[in-house]
C-alpha cells in the first residue's frame, strides 16, 4: 500500500510567495558558494543535500489524500482542495473514456474540506462513479449546497458523473475497494471522523480535525485503542501543545507532542504530521518535524516511532 | 514524583518566596499524584502571600499530562493575583518545554534564586 498525499493543510489552503521563494534561492545560493558544479548531477546532488524547506515546499493544497492499494477502484480521503490536481492526475493517467471509481471517505464537512470537489474533473465525465463514504447526516445537502447559486457556476444536478453517498454509522466495520474501513468519532466543532483502513496486512490511520483532551483518561484510552499497532497515522499536529490546551482549546485540532504519545501508547509504527497551520511557513514547518523527532527520542519508552510530515506530491510507501 | 518543600528563599530586596522542590518524572502514570501534592501550595499562593517557585532540578521527563497540570496551577494563581514559577530545568525538560512551547507560556528562570529575585520586587 501506498499513500499520496495531494492536499496536508489545515483550514485553508495557503500558496508560496515570491518572498518565500526569493529566500529559499538566497539560502541555496549561500550554501552552494566555493562549489563547482560541472554537470547536472553535481546539481542534482548539492539539492539533495540542501534541507527540504530550502530545496522544496510543503505546498499549501487544503486536506486530500489517496490510498493506493492497487485495487482497481481508487480511495480518497477527503476532497479538499489537493483534490484538483488529483483529479487532473486520474484524468491523464486513465483518459476520459475510461470510466473509474472513486471512494471518497469524508473527515468531516468543513469547507476546507470540501471545496476541491466542484474542482474534481472526474465528476464532470459520464460514466465515473463517485461513492462518498461519511458519517453526518448531512454529507449530500454539503456538498449540494457549496454548488447552489450564487457560490458555483455548476450546479450539483449538472454534474456527469454518478455521485452517491452513503451514510456510515461510527464504530462498524464496511468493506471498500478490497479494504476495510472503520470511523471513529472525534473532538471537533459539528463532530469529525476518524477513519481505519487495513488492507493487504497493513493499517493506516487518519485521524485529521480532531483535538485530543490531555486529562481526559478514558477519551485517551479508546485513541489509544484505534491507533494500536497502526503502521501509519496520519495526524492532525496544527499546533503547539502550549496553544492546543490554552489559547485555542477547544479549536478542535491538536499538536505534535500527542501525536507523539499518543502513537507510542499504540504502539503505531509511522506517525504522519498532517494538517498543517497556513501561517507556517516551510522553514517552520520541517523545525517542527525535527523538534518532533527529538520529542519522540525523549519520550521513548519502547520501540521506535518514524515521524514524518506531509507534503503536497508525497507518495509514502508502507 | 515527590514534592519536597525547601526553605523559603530571600530576595535582594528582604521579601521570601516559598520553593518546592519536586523530581522525578511526571507522566500519565504519576501527574495525578503531582496535581494533589501541588494542590496546597496553589491554594496559599494568593496576593499578598510569598510568590511560589517549583524547582524542577530534579524532574527527569515531563509529558503533556503534567505540563497540563502546571498550565492549571498557572491559571488558578493567576485568578488568586499570586506569582509562580518555574525554576533550574534540567536540559531535557527544558527541551520539552521548547517543543511544546509551554516555555511561552510559564515563567522559567536559571535558578530559584533568579526566580525568587524576579518574584519578589
Amino acid at each position: 500500500m501506498k499513500v499520496r498525499f495531494w492536499g496536508t493543510r489545515g483550514s485553508i489552503p495557503v500558496s508560496i510567495t515570491a518572498t518565500d521563494i526569493r529566500a529559499k534561492l538566497i539560502a541555496a545560493l549561500i550554501a552552494s558558494r566555493d562549489r563547482a558544479f560541472h554537470h547536472r548531477d553535481d546539481i542534482e546532488a548539492f539539492i539533495d543535500g540542501l534541507g527540504f524547506d530550502v530545496a522544496g515546499s510543503f505546498g499549501g493544497h487544503s486536506s486530500c489524500v489517496q490510498l493506493i492499494t492497487g485495487h482497481p477502484e481508487h480511495v480518497i480521503l477527503d476532497l479538499g482542495s489537493g483534490a484538483r490536481p488529483l483529479g487532473q492526475a486520474m484524468l491523464d493517467h486513465f483518459g476520459p473514456g475510461v470510466p473509474q471509481t472513486y471512494h471518497v471517505f469524508m473527515s468531516h464537512l468543513h469547507w476546507d474540506h470540501i471545496m476541491g470537489f466542484p474542482f474534481f474533473a472526474p465528476v464532470y465525465i459520464p460514466g465515473n462513479r463517485v461513492v462518498i463514504h461519511s458519517c453526518h447526516r448531512d454529507v449530500e445537502r454539503a456538498f449540494r449546497r457549496q454548488q447552489a447559486e450564487p457560490s458555483f457556476p455548476v450546479r450539483f444536478d449538472q454534474l456527469a458523473a454518478e455521485v452517491r453517498f452513503e451514510v456510515h454509522a461510527p464504530d462498524t466495520d464496511i468493506n471498500v475497494a478490497g479494504m476495510t474501513a472503520r470511523a471513529r468519532l472525534q473532538q471537533h466543532s459539528g463532530d469529525s471522523y476518524g477513519w481505519a483502513f487495513t488492507a493487504h496486512g497493513k493499517r493506516v490511520v487518519y485521524a485529521t480535525d480532531s483535538e485530543h483532551d490531555v486529562g481526559n483518561v478514558q477519551q485517551r484510552a479508546e485513541v489509544i485503542e484505534f491507533f494500536r499497532d497502526a503502521d501509519l497515522v496520519i495526524f492532525d499536529a496544527m499546533y503547539s501543545l502550549a496553544e492546543s490546551v490554552s489559547v485555542k482549546a477547544d479549536w478542535g485540532h491538536s499538536s505534535n507532542v500527542i501525536g507523539v504519545e499518543l502513537c507510542q501508547a499504540a504502539k503505531v509504527r509511522q506517525l504522519m504530521l498532517f494538517h498543517h497551520e497556513p501561517a507556517h511557513d516551510d522553514t517552520r514547518i520541517a523545525g517542527i518535524l525535527a523538534e518532533t523527532r527529538r520529542y519522540e527520542e525523549i519520550s521513548r519508552e519502547d520501540q521506535p516511532l518514524e515521524v514524518f510530515a506531509a507534503y503536497d506530491g508525497l507518495v509514502h510507501p508502507l | 514524583m515527590q514534592i519536597i518543600e525547601s526553605p523559603a528563599l530571600s530576595a535582594p530586596n528582604g521579601k521570601s518566596a516559598r520553593v518546592i522542590v519536586v523530581s522525578g518524572r511526571i507522566d500519565q502514570s504519576t501527574a495525578d499524584l503531582f496535581d494533589k501534592a501541588l494542590k496546597p501550595f496553589l491554594d496559599t499562593c494568593r496576593n499578598g502571600e510569598a510568590p511560589l517557585i517549583i524547582d524542577f532540578s530534579g524532574v527527569d521527563y515531563i509529558s503533556s499530562v503534567g505540563l497540563r497540570v502546571l498550565m492549571l496551577a498557572s491559571r488558578q494563581v493567576k485568578s488568586q493575583s499570586g506569582r509562580i514559577a518555574i525554576a533550574a530545568l534540567t536540559p531535557v525538560v527544558a527541551e520539552v518545554f521548547q517543543i511544546s512551547r509551554f516555555n511561552l507560556v510559564f515563567q522559567v528562570f536559571a535558578t530559584p534564586d533568579a526566580a525568587a529575585a524576579a518574584l519578589s520586587v
